[in-house]
């Protein structure tokens, strides 16, 4: 024991850099903290109890369902008449009103794996798991990586005439837009929520708008020959 | 009365039949609780405590379990409309006419099969929103994210293989529009058709492959993901809280 102040009071939140005994941990540093004294409750009957109450009732719904409407049912498969249009389970009609624009190769294989792909490997990068906000470093320079990325973007969508995807992308990108002119510190609540969120929080919604809108427009707005209809007229 | 249910009960459970099965035996301490969950094998995937507001509805919306409960749902209907459907043609859409007409709460069965399919794939879909936008697929539960997707293709597939059993127009053709995307993929996009299909067209092989994908192979894959996606909630230290100092942390 020579010095007993061989330390230095530093701040610094890189773990990797410097090990300390004293950790302040501030909100998203990391998600494996352990609160203690946290109130906890037996699994059986507590946990159990809620989950079954919960089955139950969706259980219940769909019973109700099951009584008022009747599965479809058509006529015997005839592989000499088909139908028009022919349509796909709903939750592959975005897929197909992709199909509509793109050949079979881009909106069956290359679109669907890259999705599985991006989902499966959504946690294996830091920048995720750090989930900072977009705009709170580099802003500048993310700004002009966004511009050019979503005008590349909405050009490719144009000249495929893929309207329909554009409308979703333009609306999330005017949301980024308006979290990045924010100021972190605004006493607005919906903007300083809008300007915490990361990368993946943009992207995922930007896909979750696509989806909705796409499976939506499949399933409602498409009738003979992949044609517009309105819902309501029920002409197919 | 109620008294005297309660001493029966507890007769039943003390019984060394019963306690040879059930070991957690009689009594309302949380060691019982605890062995109840701990020494029965397919409780046992999960843990014996929770955190008490990982159970709060905004946590999780319960979008894991409503799946899992349309799951046991569909295994129940699938299993009864299994005794009156045979996989080949035209049959099998005779027995969709025998349900309707012949079959007692015939058409119940199958609306209900049919509308809970669809529940399924939607809460899947949720599910999997919910958890991004919560973080909770975040280290150390990276892995089951990963288990997550393979089991949003799994339940994809499933119902996408039971939409053809039926055999009618619906069926033939939203099968017929899937199959020809499998077609599209590069060099062996013809191959992978064929396999899928058991022939060039949707026919009677393609039936029996679809029948046997959606009642054995595609069911067992999913409870086989299921028990190891259960059982890492646990390994990965339960339902994720939320942030640390986040809402409800009482910090």
């Amino acid at each position: 024991m020579s010095d007993p102040k061989d330390f230095v009071a530093v701040l610094d939140s890189d773990v990797r850099k410097t090990p300390r005994r004293v950790a302040f941990i501030t909100r998203r540093t990391s998600p494996q903290v352990r609160v203690k004294d946290e109130d906890r409750v037996m699994t059986y009957p507590e946990v159990f109890f809620r989950v079954v109450v919960a089955m139950e009732v969706m259980a219940a719904a769909l019973v109700v369902t099951s009584l008022l409407w009747d599965a479809p049912l058509e006529g015997l498969a005839d592989p000499m008449h088909t139908p028009n249009p022919a349509k796909a389970p709903w939750y592959f009609l975005g897929l197909q009103e992709l199909l509509h624009y793109f050949p079979p190769v881009v909106a069956g294989v290359l679109i669907p794996g890259l999705v599985v792909m991006a989902l499966i490997i959504i946690p294996y990068f830091n920048i995720n798991v750090e989930a900072e906000g977009l705009w709170l470093r580099n802003r500048a320079k993310r700004l002009r990586i966004f511009g050019v990325v979503v005008a590349v973007f909405c050009i490719f969508l144009a000249v495929f005439d893929v309207w329909v995807a554009l409308v979703p992308t333009l609306l999330v990108a005017g949301f980024m837009l308006l979290a990045a002119q924010t100021n972190p510190e605004t006493a607005r609540g919906f903007r300083r929520w809008l300007v915490s969120k990361p990368l993946s929080f943009w992207i995922m919604t930007w896909f979750l708008c696509e989806l909705v809108v796409l499976t939506a427009i499949g399933t409602f707005f498409r009738g003979p020959g992949w044609s517009w209809v309105l819902p309501w007229r029920g002409s197919y | 009365m109620a008294n005297t249910i309660d001493h029966l009960v507890d007769q039943v459970r003390e019984n060394r039949i019963w306690r040879s099965v059930f070991r957690s035996g009689t009594g309302e301490s949380n060691l019982h609780r605890a062995l109840f969950v701990q020494q029965n094998v397919f409780l046992h995937l999960f843990s014996i405590k929770a955190r008490k507001r990982t159970l709060e509805f905004s946590a999780t919306w319960y979008l894991g379990a409503l799946t899992f409960g349309t799951f046991l749902i569909l295994i129940i209907t699938g299993v009864l409309l299994m005794l009156y459907y045979h996989p080949s043609v035209p049959q099998a859409y005779a027995d969709m006419k025998d349900l309707q007409f012949v079959v007692s709460s015939g058409v119940f069965l199958r609306n209900l099969h049919r509308w809970s399919a669809h529940a399924m794939v939607f809460l899947v879909f949720a599910h999997m929103f919910k958890v991004f936008y919560r973080g909770a697929y975040r280290p150390p539960r990276e892995f089951n994210w990963v288990i997550g997707v393979v089991l949003l293709l799994v339940t994809l597939l499933l119902s996408y293989t039971g939409y053809l059993l039926p055999w009618d127009q619906l069926a033939f053709w939203a099968v017929t529009v899937g199959s020809n995307i499998a077609s599209a993929v590069p060099l062996m996009g013809s191959k992978i058709r064929f396999l899928l299909l058991g022939g060039t067209a949707v026919n009677a092989n393609a039936l029996l492959r679809f029948y046997v994908l959606h009642c054995v192979i595609l069911p067992l894959t999913a409870i086989l993901f299921i028990a190891v996606h259960f059982w890492r909630i646990r390994k990965d230290g339960g339902i994720y809280p939320g942030e640390p100092g986040g809402e409800g942390s009482g910090k």
